[in-house]
């Protein structure tokens, strides 16, 4: 009772004679993966160390949403944004061949996707929304906390 | 008179009964909502390291510099070698798995049985590499200084190496004066006996100021960053002041109270997401040596069908899904 597997990957650019051969493939292109997020790991090229964009200047609503929108630029180092994109690669690999959401129905596949990276997104906007609080209240230029003794 | 309904009259039909919802067994389905409730509780804990990040944004620890050893080869700073060797080792497993699921698909019972034999052997390995990073983390490096605020303060020298100086971190061990001291353990048998007292820790602040005034070239350096990204080193006589001001408590390694490689919530989070993840991992090998036994035992193989290898395989990818989340944000971000 052979099932059906969708035998290509990277939309059909890369296709394997059999599911045998994918998840070798998937191997390699996770192995690879991995390998880059190391050496950058170790290396820490000076260029992705420090961010391209300044943050949005002012305090009005725009410049409020304009810098939410756009934290992963003005506030993140690009170093970090690449291994968050590099992560979320390998998470997609892993899900889509080895946990056989591939092969799965369309509206299976939504529902896992969809529910995981909403509640997601929301809970991991609404924490470090205010650890930007918390950071504000020690770091800012009217903090009266210090821990510097 | 008949009081009982044979039929329904609704076989066939949709609310029939029979029917697969999204094309996909009952048990799969639940091993799905599990694994998506259980990625929100661990999306959660990362989303709360994250936080806890912004209050000592200033300070927190590298990673290459806390997490730098690897077994075999001591006293050599690699950092990521070892945690790259983990992340393969589970990714390894989880293709020896998706090996089992298909070797299941066209009932053969010889691979199946090997390649979950595999599987959990692979996940005794992490486990195993897991214990190894946590003794490392917990017995600690070169010691520390924790000053009044709870800030970590450690030390080292400056040193010329292939023509380029950099600061050399030094043990407490190596530089700490010891003094005689009447100052004991308390525990229960020699003192009050409700009460106890924890280790007591390796040296006296004393101890190491006198060490600190004895070595000449000996510097403080403080967990805050300057502006290149490395933590700031004080002067000869900073170092002195700092040490004799502020000194609290000499650290050694790391505990949930103290750690000796920057804010204490580094240690907290570190065993609280690293052990709840390697918790998810003992809980997947022990599955697999149960589904290893039924494969052996030819329970599958009169079920016909190897579907439970595939559920169990579900659990197996996901933990190795959320250690490729949990090492981006211990040891790369």
């Amino acid at each position: 009772m052979a099932q059906e597997h969708k035998l290509a990957i990277f939309r059909g650019r890369w296709k394997f004679k059999s599911n045998t051969h994918k998840i070798w493939g998937v191997l390699a292109l996770l192995s690879f993966v991995t390998a880059i997020e190391v050496i950058l790991g170790i290396y820490k090229p000076d260029i992705l160390m420090h961010t391209w964009m300044d943050p949005v200047q002012g305090s009005g609503f725009f410049a409020t949403v304009a810098n939410i929108i756009l934290s992963p630029i003005v506030y993140m180092k690009p170093l970090n944004f690449i291994f968050i994109l590099l992560t979320i690669v390998k998470a997609y690999y892993i899900t889509w061949d080895f946990m056989h959401v591939r092969d799965e129905v369309g509206s299976l596949r939504k529902m896992i996707v969809w529910t995981g990276v909403f509640l997601i997104c929301y809970l991991v906007f609404i924490i470090l929304q205010e650890g930007g609080y918390v950071f504000e209240a020690y770091h800012g230029d009217d903090s009266i906390i210090t821990h510097d003794f | 008179m008949d009081s009982t309904v044979a039929s329904t009259g609704t076989e066939g039909k949709t609310w029939g009964g029979g029917n697969r919802p999204l094309k996909a067994s009952y048990g799969k389905l639940m091993m799905w909502f599990f694994l998506v409730s259980d990625s929100l509780t661990f999306s959660g804990f990362l989303a709360a390291y994250g936080f806890a990040r912004f209050k000592f944004v200033n300070e927190w620890p590298i990673a290459d510099e806390v997490f730098t050893h690897v077994p075999f080869l001591h006293g050599q700073e690699l950092p990521m070698i070892y945690v790259a060797f983990m992340t393969f080792i589970l990714i390894m497993s989880s293709v020896t798995m998706v090996l089992a699921v298909d070797a299941g698909h066209h009932m053969n019972k010889a691979k199946v049985t090997l390649y979950m034999f595999l599987t959990v052997i692979g996940g005794l390995i992490f486990l195993g590499s897991q214990a190894w990073e946590w003794k490392t983390f917990i017995q600690g490096d070169y010691g520390a200084v924790q000053t009044n605020a709870g800030n970590i303060i450690q030390f080292g020298e400056y040193v010329t190496e292939d023509g380029v100086e950099k600061f050399k971190r030094i043990s407490i061990d190596d530089f700490a004066a010891v003094q005689e001291s009447d100052r004991v353990a308390h525990e229960r048998k020699n003192g009050l006996w409700f009460t106890e007292e924890a280790t007591l820790p390796p040296y006296t602040v004393d101890e190491m100021y006198s060490g600190l005034v004895a070595n000449e070239n000996l510097r403080v350096r403080t967990q805050f960053l300057d502006e290149d990204g490395h933590k700031t080193v004080l002067s000869r006589e900073e170092s002195l002041k700092h040490l004799k001001n502020n000194g609290k408590l000499v650290v050694k390694g790391a505990n949930l109270k103290v750690n000796e490689y920057g804010p204490t919530l580094f240690a907290d989070l570190f065993f609280f997401i690293t052990g709840f993840h390697g918790f998810h991992v003992s809980i997947g090998v022990l599955l697999n040596i149960i589904i290893f036994f039924n494969v052996v035992l030819g329970t599958y193989e009169r079920r016909g069908s190897y579907e439970m290898v595939e559920k169990v395989g579900l659990y197996w990818h996901f933990v190795d899904l959320v250690w490729v989340f949990v090492f981006t944000f211990f040891y790369l971000v």
